[in-house]
């Protein structure tokens, strides 16, 4: 089977291991557990743009497996998008349609459009029919206004004012719908989201750690990574472990040089002929 | 029991100053049947660049053999190393690429950039990269190694006091994990030299 070695892929899904995984299944060995962003995402719109917010958590089933991922994915200079869902298909995707719309602006030679971006995403999400489990809060700012989506994995969308998604969703939902009005200002609106997400870390088992911020405005957009940190790490011990040199039983070793790297100069003579 | 409990592994890298170690353990397993004490884990790609591999035996092994085929490649088409970031974004790549048919591995890639800075990251068996300033783990004994690295680790550790960290941390948590231990190979690379150590642990 040689076919299969030789060249890279050209892209897309493989499925070629699908029949050995299903056959194991068969058998009795249960398949694993994806790292999840049980999350809290939300965004909303202010009178000069969008403002987008996000916890830090990465789970693997009950444990945390990254306690200050980044769940704010850059789609264009005046796009972001929040995901949800399979960490590995939230990043996928927006990776994905961000090449997209780089190659798209390329061609055009405009800024891109967030319904651009909502309009790859929706038709990636449906052509699964949901097995590409990624469910994405998009914002952004172009010629045409602020805009705010939110995109579920069957592929559906929404167009809102503001909007949560994640497991975390309903306690930011709740801080959203009694304190947001029309026309925030920049601070007022900062002040929401990270009030919302807060929401979610504290009240949701699946969100947790730091509150990230992204606002975007005509021509201008700031990523507030880590804007507040609700839970640092107050148990550090003070002395730590320290372990003498010879503590651990070592039955071999191999010590191998690593070539240095030669400087070529430049300048030099030619040689003579 | 889980298809990534079937042979059992634990692999662990940590960051420190101007180095890194990467270790693992050296069981292979059928289920609860010990196979071998000397099974390798962690894989070279190139001098300042390793990759561990937890989970199933032989999609490891066939991971490996798939990677070093395309770093081999890009060798030859760059006359260079691959930088750790890119390698990571290519085994992110090639395992997302079998989403819907996985390989059942969770690698954990460590390696020096250029300016000799370290840098690790680990991924689930979709390619979810998980980026860390401090230490990555994988594997049965990934939840005890998860402790047993929060309470050890220092940042900016020399390669001896990193060397003994990892080695302990290793060893205190594959002692509470039936699948995996039969003693540990722990790599330290720092910008001149590589070691290799293989230590002592408990055989059961």
């Amino acid at each position: 089977m040689t076919g299969s070695m030789d060249l890279p892929a050209k892209g897309g899904f493989s499925f070629e291991l699908c029949r050995r995984n299903d056959m194991l299944e068969k058998k009795g060995l249960k398949l694993p557990g994806f790292r999840k962003t049980g999350t809290t995402i939300v965004g909303l719109v202010f009178q000069d743009g969008v403002v987008l917010g996000a916890d830090t958590r990465a789970t693997e089933g009950p444990i945390v497996a990254d306690k200050n991922c980044e769940k704010i994915h850059f789609m264009a200079p005046n796009i972001y998008c929040c995901g949800a869902g399979t960490a590995a298909d939230t990043e996928a995707v927006t990776d994905m349609v961000s090449s997209q719309l780089q190659l798209h602006r390329y061609a055009t030679g405009r800024e891109s459009r967030v319904v651009t971006a909502l309009t790859l995403l929706k038709s990636h999400l449906f052509r699964y029919q949901g097995h590409v489990s990624a469910a994405l809060v998009l914002g952004g700012v172009d010629c045409t206004g602020p805009h705010l989506h939110t995109v579920y994995p069957h592929g559906s969308t929404d167009t809102l004012p503001f909007a949560t998604m994640g497991s975390g969703s309903l306690a930011a939902m709740s801080v959203f719908e009694s304190k947001y009005k029309e026309g925030l200002t920049r601070e007022e609106g900062i002040q929401l989201v990270a009030e919302a997400i807060c929401a979610g870390i504290f009240n949701d088992l699946g969100s947790g750690s730091n509150v990230d911020v992204c606002v975007i405005t005509k021509g201008k957009t700031e990523y507030l990574r880590n804007h507040q940190l609700p839970n640092p790490r107050t148990y550090v011990s003070s002395k730590g472990y320290s372990f003498t040199k010879g503590q651990t039983e070592v039955l071999s070793t191999k010590i191998t040089q690593l070539k240095q790297t030669a400087e070529v100069a430049e300048g030099g003579d030619a040689m003579e002929e | 029991m889980s298809i990534f409990e079937y042979n059992g592994s634990a692999v662990v890298a940590m960051v420190g100053k101007n180095c890194f170690a990467i270790a693992s353990d050296r069981r292979l397993g059928v289920q609860l049947q010990t196979i071998a004490t000397d099974f390798q884990r962690v894989f070279k790609i190139h001098d300042k660049l390793y990759i561990g591999l937890s989970g199933l035996a032989t999609d490891a092994q066939t991971l490996h053999q798939r990677l070093v085929f395309r770093h081999k490649l890009y060798q030859l088409r760059e006359e260079r190393d691959m930088k750790p970031q890119t390698f990571a974004s290519l085994v992110s790549a090639l395992l997302y690429e079998k989403r819907f048919g996985p390989y059942f591995c969770q690698p954990v890639i460590a390696g020096l950039g250029d300016d000799n800075e370290p840098f690790i990251c680990t991924m689930d068996c979709l390619g979810a990269k998980e980026l860390a300033k401090d230490f990555v783990v994988s594997g049965t004994s990934s939840e005890s190694l998860y402790g047993a690295c929060e309470s050890m680790y220092k940042p900016n550790m020399e390669p001896e006091e990193l060397f003994e960290t990892i080695s302990q941390a290793l060893n205190s948590s594959v002692d509470r994990d039936c699948l995996a231990g039969w003693g540990g190979y722990v790599l330290i690379v720092t910008p001149t030299e590589v070691k290799e150590h293989v230590i002592k642990g408990r055989m059961d």
